[in-house]
């Protein structure tokens, strides 16, 4: 049986943090990288981009075989985790074989959740987790006509807005009150939603997807043959026809392999603050893991590319047995959206807790709008669209705890400037 | 993916030389932007409310967030030079990486609607030369410690230093620098008190080394040196003393070797004092400072004391007197400048007598922080409490690093414990010993040049 002292599944942010944290330690022991992407290590994060064109396929790489080579780590592409087999140390893959491992980690991040819509099996849809997903995305888009996009998250409004720019009609359907909820409040859930619908986009929160059949309509160009189309139906009764279906509905860890393995898992795979699992010589980091927050000692899930990175630092650290670890000081929720050239950026909590105060300041003319939250004079969150401010400053002063209350009024009215000069005098 | 172990240049910003004049800004906006808009320079000044100027610059990390947070693969460190990078073919205006910097490395420039950072300018940065008050530098001093890095060290690893102490940095670059083809003299002192001499019948370094009286070390090393001459081998004589050992009792030996010009290369070690053995005044120990046996208290025959009440001896000058084929004083704050040096006395001690004298602070002795050495060694270049020049016979003497304009000499004195009990009458001698030092090294540097 193949034998190595770490394996590491998944080749995303988790994963080759992890390898790059290990590789500072221990440059020597066996090292192997397993993933069941046939292609070298990218981002899901870019992929919006290639959706539109604006990234080519073979231009987004993160690491190249030469990186794997130089630093001795075995890559295995197209090959997924079947199974674990803790108990023996082993990873069972899907082509039956075994690896035996020393230590494991976990990096295999989340897929897209399909809601249980009636009639979801008798369509052809597209999703966006893969650059599979992404190349196929970029040939449906130049087709489209009419598009729908079910999920008002940020992969959904990407993808409606690219379906904008080359020309079609694109109708966004959000079972929520608002779009972009939970990263976004309602006053820059509108402003975004106002630049969709400058933009000739339609969006329809509130709104649920009851049925979902082939449609009787067909959508074929001269050029192209006929691409059998989507009939939704909603809870109103309405309809709407769709030669393009996008269900960007949210995510789902993926930790199949875990059935019948002693390792805990919830909404995620659990893990402590060193991001150990349950389970002796398993660890686990990214979208798949579910770790401390920052603003509560629960176990959360905080599916986001900063966060996946720096758990993949820590693991790697604490596989290798790195002194220099630090513990994870808890997820804190970050998040930057593009649209149609503005920009926001979220940083922090967007729940107002009991005892909480929330500052806000919104130019209804220039569109820009700031909202900081802060509990006992310390900021929890801020949020700002088309209002730029350092995120990484910000998330400094959120996991510090510095007491801003001196500057309250100043950092409402020059956040950046502020952030700035505590950085400067704190941490620099 | 970064190169590690290798050193970078820098850009060091000195907040207490600015006044906010934003000349770097507008240079940078000139050269990255076209314009003179300063929101778009990538340095940033930032006027702080309460006091002084802060700085937001991107730090060129080596364990960089940016590049780990780029979903692009649009930001790379450079392991060569050590900057990070950014590709705008690749970039997607995503702002994930001003989300990982902690430093506002890396932010919108609402000028171009892309992120913008610094590139040092491939390593002409134009803030630098823009800055009017000096609170910019280009500190470009790894190139040392890279091109050093491959020497071979020539002592046993794990040194017995006093922490925080210099003198462990000075031997392993001067023997690397000198290299293996050398016989090294280490007279008494914390040379081979840190092992130079080796332990249970060992050396303390990969080259032949001998434990001379403190007496002797110059007399013998040009003995030995001698003999290797007359068996036609070329070896480098190398002598690592203290300043007790070569201004005390060891300068008639030191004297003779320079006035024969035998060719060796001299250097000493001044922390200013018997440090190893307790801490007693030596004849470079300066006036006021306190040592073991220049005590601070209530005296007798009811005279206080007050420290050591002599000036010190300058034995750099005393060697440039001796016409020796080499003579200079450096300082560890200084490596590029001592670097310089211990090449030039190289190449003299082939052809006869070369002297470095390196000022060297002592954290036990001299009673300040372990992690303050450096900064002690500055600070007595920067008051020009010590000067650093060099001399030979055909250019005369000249300074290698003129300090125009130099701090008070209490900004030094107060960075260490030994001169905590002066008098402002002490104080005003020692600034005025200073001016007095200074116009005479000057003098000397007019008329050898003229
Ligand atoms: C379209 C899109 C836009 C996004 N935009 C943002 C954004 O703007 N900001 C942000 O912070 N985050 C964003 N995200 C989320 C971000 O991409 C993820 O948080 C991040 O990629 C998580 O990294 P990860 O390493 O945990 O997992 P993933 O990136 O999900 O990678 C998982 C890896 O595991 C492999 N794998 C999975 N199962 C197996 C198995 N059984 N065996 C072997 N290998 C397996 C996969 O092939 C993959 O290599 C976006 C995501 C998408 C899809
Ligand atoms: S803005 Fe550009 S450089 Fe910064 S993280 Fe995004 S793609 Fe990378």
């Amino acid at each position: 049986m193949e034998q190595t002292k770490y394996l590491v599944v998944g080749s995303s942010h988790a994963a080759l943090e992890a390898v790059t944290a290990i590789r500072m330690h221990d440059a020597t022991g066996s090292l192997t990288l397993l993933t069941r992407d046939p292609h070298l290590p990218y981002s899901p994060t870019v992929l919006p981009y290639v959706v539109s064109g604006r990234s080519a396929p073979d231009g987004i790489f993160l690491r190249d075989e030469k990186f794997f080579a130089d630093q001795g780590v075995q890559l295995k592409r197209g090959t997924a985790l079947k199974a674990l087999h803790t108990e023996r140390n082993a990873a069972e893959l899907a082509d039956g074989s075994e690896i035996a491992y020393e230590k494991i980690l976990l990096a295999t991040g989340a897929s897209p959740a399909i809601p249980p819509i009636p009639g979801i099996d008798t369509v052809s849809y597209h999703v966006l987790r893969t650059l599979d997903d992404a190349t196929r995305l970029n040939a449906a888009i130049k087709q489209s006509k009419q598009a729908v996009v079910l999920g008002a998250g940020l992969v959904g409004m990407h993808a409606a807005e690219n379906l904008v720019k080359v020309g079609a009609g694109v109708t966004v359907v959000e079972m929520a009150k608002q779009l972009t909820d939970g990263y976004f409040d309602a006053i820059a859930a509108g402003l975004i939603e106002k630049a969709f619908t400058d933009n000739g986009a339609r969006i329809l929160t509130g709104s649920r997807v009851v049925k979902l059949a082939p449609s009787a309509a067909s959508f074929g160009t001269p050029a192209t043959p006929a691409t059998p189309g989507v009939t939704l139906t909603l809870e109103s009764g309405a309809t709407l026809e769709a030669d393009l279906l996008l269900v960007a509905t949210g995510v789902k860890p993926n930790m199949d392999y875990l059935v019948g393995s002693p390792v805990e898992h919830d909404r995620g795979i659990l893990v402590s603050d060193t991001m150990q699992s349950s389970v002796a010589n398993v660890w686990s980091a990214g979208d798949c893991a579910q770790a401390k927050g920052f603003f509560t000692d629960d176990k959360v899930m905080n599916a986001i590319l900063p966060d996946a990175a720096e758990q993949g630092r820590i693991a790697g650290m604490a596989m290798a047995g790195d002194s220099g670890l630090k513990k994870y000081p808890g997820g804190v929720p970050l998040n930057t959206y593009h649209f149609f050239g503005r920009h926001a950026i979220s940083v922090g909590s967007s729940k107002v807790p009991e005892g909480a105060e929330v500052l806000t300041r919104f130019d209804e003319v220039s569109g820009r709008y700031l909202k900081a939250i802060f509990k006992n004079g310390c900021l929890l969150g801020i949020y700002g669209v088309n209002e730029f401010f350092d995120g990484g400053v910000m998330c400094q002063l959120i996991l510090r705890r510095i007491d801003l209350s001196p500057v309250k009024e100043r950092f409402l009215a020059e956040p950046m400037t502020v952030g700035r000069e505590i950085m400067s005098k704190t941490w620099r | 993916m970064a190169m590690f172990g290798g050193a970078y240049n820098t850009i060091a910003f000195d907040a207490a030389q600015c006044d906010g004049c934003g000349d770097c800004m507008t240079a940078c906006a000139t050269v990255k932007t076209g314009t003179v808009d300063k929101t778009r320079s990538r340095i940033q000044i930032v006027d702080s409310a309460d006091d002084g100027f802060e700085l937001a610059l991107c730090r060129q990390c080596g364990d960089p967030k940016c590049v780990t947070v780029c979903p692009a693969g649009a930001l790379t460190k450079d392991g060569a030079s050590g900057v990070i990078d950014w590709n705008a073919a690749k970039c997607v205006d995503c702002l994930l990486c001003t989300v990982g910097c902690a430093y506002a490395g890396i932010a919108l420039d609402a000028g171009s609607g892309h992120v913008a950072k610094c590139d040092t300018c491939d390593g002409a940065p134009a803030c630098v030369p823009a800055c009017p008050h000096g609170a910019l530098k280009y500190i470009t001093t790894s190139r040392i410690y890279n091109e050093v890095g491959d020497w071979e060290d020539l002592f046993a690893p794990g040194l017995a230093g006093c922490q925080g102490c210099n003198t462990e940095l000075l031997m392993r670059h001067t023997l690397r620098r000198v290299g293996p083809d050398t016989v090294l003299a280490t007279p008494p002192g914390c040379v081979p008190g840190m092992g130079s001499v080796g332990f249970n019948g060992t050396t303390g370094t990969k080259v032949p080394v001998f434990h001379p009286l403190l007496t002797n070390t110059a007399a013998m090393l040009a003995g030995i040196k001698r003999q290797y001459k007359r068996v036609g081998r070329e070896v480098n004589a190398l002598a690592i003393a203290g300043d007790g050992g070569a201004s005390d009792v060891g300068f008639q030996s030191l004297s003779g070797a320079a006035e024969r010009n035998e060719q060796m290369l001299f250097m000493v070690v001044d922390n200013e004092g018997y440090m190893n053995t307790g801490m007693q005044r030596s004849s470079c120990t300066p006036y006021g400072a306190w040592t073991s046996t220049t005590p601070v208290g209530q005296g007798s025959g009811g005279m206080p004391s007050q420290g050591k009440t002599q000036d010190a001896k300058n034995l750099p000058l005393i060697m440039v007197n001796h016409r020796c084929e080499y003579v200079a004083t450096a300082s560890t704050a200084y490596m590029e400048d001592l670097y310089d040096k211990l090449d030039r006395a190289l190449e003299a001690s082939k052809r006869g007598f070369a002297y470095l004298h390196v000022y060297s602070p002592c954290t036990t002795g001299w009673r300040f922080p372990t992690n303050q050495n450096m900064e002690v060694a500055r600070k007595a270049v920067e008051t020009n409490f010590v000067m650093l020049w060099e001399y030979n016979p055909r250019d005369g003497l000249q300074f290698t690093r003129p300090v125009d304009d130099p701090l008070p000499v209490t900004d030094y004195l107060k960075a260490m414990g030994r001169f905590r009990h002066l008098s402002p009458d002490q104080i005003s001698h020692i600034q005025s010993k200073v001016v007095e030092n200074l116009a005479f090294v000057k003098q000397m540097a007019h008329r050898q040049s003229a």
